[in-house]
């Protein structure tokens, strides 16, 4: 007899793996609330509302905020354009340096990050830039690139070629037959890269620390209040915050790439 | 006929051309920015700074590779290197449940919630996570509290009194630091596993049972040869995830450094990019090697 339920330990082991991962993300949600104000107590002596308020009025955090969300943006705009052109030369036809070219697209995110950024900063230092705005989406840009490429790669190999020919058989130019055929076969690919290519971008620290200088986008102001905490309740408010703006991208990629081949995501 | 129709049918006839034209603006960004970045880091790493002047010498010399032979250097690489070994091996050991359950039991919604539940911890954010767990180790916070409320305090403090292991209190041991190590990276163990196991028949585990295997033998010499590739694919990722982390270490654990907190400090407030630099390429060398090793173990034969 086939049986197909698993068994209890394997139940407990995977359950309580799930849990793990959870929990602790939970937690800062409790502690947004806590009535604390100098340690980590557990449990919450006390729950309030003021927090909120009181990160409400931060102009640093704002101009932080407002750093990070232009940072992403235009990040995942030159991630979009690059991304889709790579993947289109890619998936369109074999050519010589091809796996060089897929390889190229991997590395900013398989090495280390601090790789990358350690190598922009000694780039920056031996050419003479000096940190800017431009500096930041420099980095961003080319580990978000990837991203965009996997996705959109993906949803290429599946669109058909001989769309592309009818098209141009019933008179449409290339600009027609992009915009009319190619674009809407790969719509939502390309959402569902570019959302995650901004959550990837909005969160990103170790690269940041090396190109920013002395900016401040909202992870960088995290990582200063983790390792000399100021107003450790405000920081449970921004954590709070920052795990619910970057759930909504992902979930909105998961649905909009659900039930093809490859959803999006399984390549961070 | 249109600008637009001439130039369409040109790339039309000439689909080499519309390569070229596709494939040059990604390449050049990644060419210049990313490996010429790249190459700047390998030239920085064969300079050398001047130890009276604190300036930076641009001659070519391997005396910087030299210092990071140094006792007090070697250390860190060595104090790295295990570190990133045990996050592999527990996480592989967290993840296997959990990617067999996903890959072979989960039907339906159940796949969704476990696909999800692997997705969101992945890509939430990195920062939140770390803090969770400052929060979490805290010596007031909610897992002294969980010992004392089981009468099992005196076991916590047993175990922080031990050396190399223990600490003031978790968030300042090294047992904490490799706890978020763990926790960070084990969505990148899970998802491959998982998708080498998806593709292990459920009718090679029943035949192993038939032909009289225990489930251990089983395990041991079916699923485990077969899920080998996930195994070593995902080891990849913790392992250089650990290697190059610098965020952790300073926050939870303690003062001892990583190779990325040598590379973040030499860098920044020592000034010396050349052994920042020089100590950037070890987690590339030891990747490099590794990868080499996975790959004469027939690890992407396999994928």
């Amino acid at each position: 007899m086939r049986s197909d339920r698993a068994p209890l330990w394997l139940r407990i082991a995977a359950g309580g793996g799930l849990l793990f991962l959870h929990l602790p993300i939970l937690l800062i949600f409790v502690y947004a609330f806590t009535t604390e104000e100098r340690t980590y107590q557990w449990p919450p002596p006390g729950l309030t509302l003021h927090w909120f308020g009181a990160a409400w009025n931060r102009p640093d955090i704002w101009a932080a905020l407002g750093l990070s969300v232009k940072v992403a943006s235009i990040s995942t705009v030159i991630a979009l354009v690059l991304g889709t052109l790579c993947a289109a030369a890619v998936s369109r036809s074999r050519f010589f340096g091809r796996e060089v070219i897929s390889l190229l697209v991997i590395l900013p995110i398989a090495l280390p990050g601090i790789i990358t950024g350690i190598s922009l900063r000694s780039a920056f230092s031996l050419a003479e830039i000096p940190f800017s705005f431009w500096t930041i989406v420099l980095g961003h840009a080319t580990f978000c690139v990837v991203v965009v490429y996997n996705n959109a790669v993906a949803r290429f190999r599946r669109v058909s070629g001989n769309l592309v020919e009818a098209s141009m058989d019933l008179g449409a130019n290339a600009f027609q037959t992009f915009r009319f055929v190619i674009l809407p076969n790969i719509a939502t690919a390309l959402l569902a890269g570019g959302m995650l290519a901004f959550a990837l971008s909005f969160d990103e620290v170790i690269v940041t620390t090396f190109t920013a200088g002395q900016q401040q986008t909202l992870p960088i102001w995290m990582l200063e209040e983790l390792v000399r905490p100021r107003q450790r309740p405000v920081t449970n408010v921004v954590a709070m915050v920052v795990v619910i703006v970057t759930f909504l991208p992902i979930l909105g990629a998961y649905y909009l790439t659900r039930g093809t081949d490859t959803v999006a995501g399984s390549g961070k | 006929m249109t600008a637009a129709g001439r130039i369409s049918d040109i790339l039309w006839r000439n689909p080499r051309l519309l390569l070229v034209l596709l494939i040059t603006p990604p390449a050049l960004w990644l060419g210049i920015i990313y490996l010429g970045a790249l190459f700047a880091l390998l030239a920085q790493s064969f300079f050398s700074i001047d130890e009276f002047s604190g300036l930076i010498r641009y001659e070519w010399t391997l005396k910087t590779y030299g210092d990071l032979l140094r006792p007090a250097n070697f250390d860190i690489i060595r104090r790295t290197v295990v570190m990133a070994a045990l996050v592999t091996v527990a996480s592989a050991i967290i993840a296997f449940p959990i990617a067999y359950f996903a890959a072979r039991y989960a039907r339906g919604r159940w796949k969704a919630v476990f696909y999800l539940g692997i997705m969101l911890p992945l890509w939430s954010s990195y920062l939140v996570k770390v803090y969770s767990w400052k929060l979490i180790l805290a010596k007031e916070g909610i897992l002294s509290w969980a010992f004392e409320t089981l009468h099992l305090t005196w076991l916590l403090e047993g175990y922080l009194a031990i050396p190399l292991v223990g600490g003031n209190s978790l968030s300042v041991s090294p047992t904490g630091t490799f706890i978020v190590f763990v926790y960070v990276w084990l969505p990148f163990m899970i998802l491959p596993i998982q998708a080498a196991l998806e593709r292990v028949p459920a009718s090679m585990v029943e035949a192993a049972g038939d032909l009289g295997a225990t489930p251990a033998q089983t395990f041991r010499t079916v699923l485990l040869p077969l899920a080998l590739p996930g195994v070593i694919a995902g080891s990849i990722f913790t392992f250089s995830l650990t290697l190059g982390d610098y965020i952790i270490p300073q926050i939870i654990g303690t003062s001892a450094r990583f190779i990325g907190l040598a590379v973040y400090q030499y860098q920044g407030t020592a000034g010396n990019i050349p052994l920042a630099a020089a100590f950037a390429i070890v987690p590339i060398v030891i990747m490099g090697l590794y990868l080499w090793w996975a790959k004469r173990q027939g690890a992407f034969d396999a994928l």
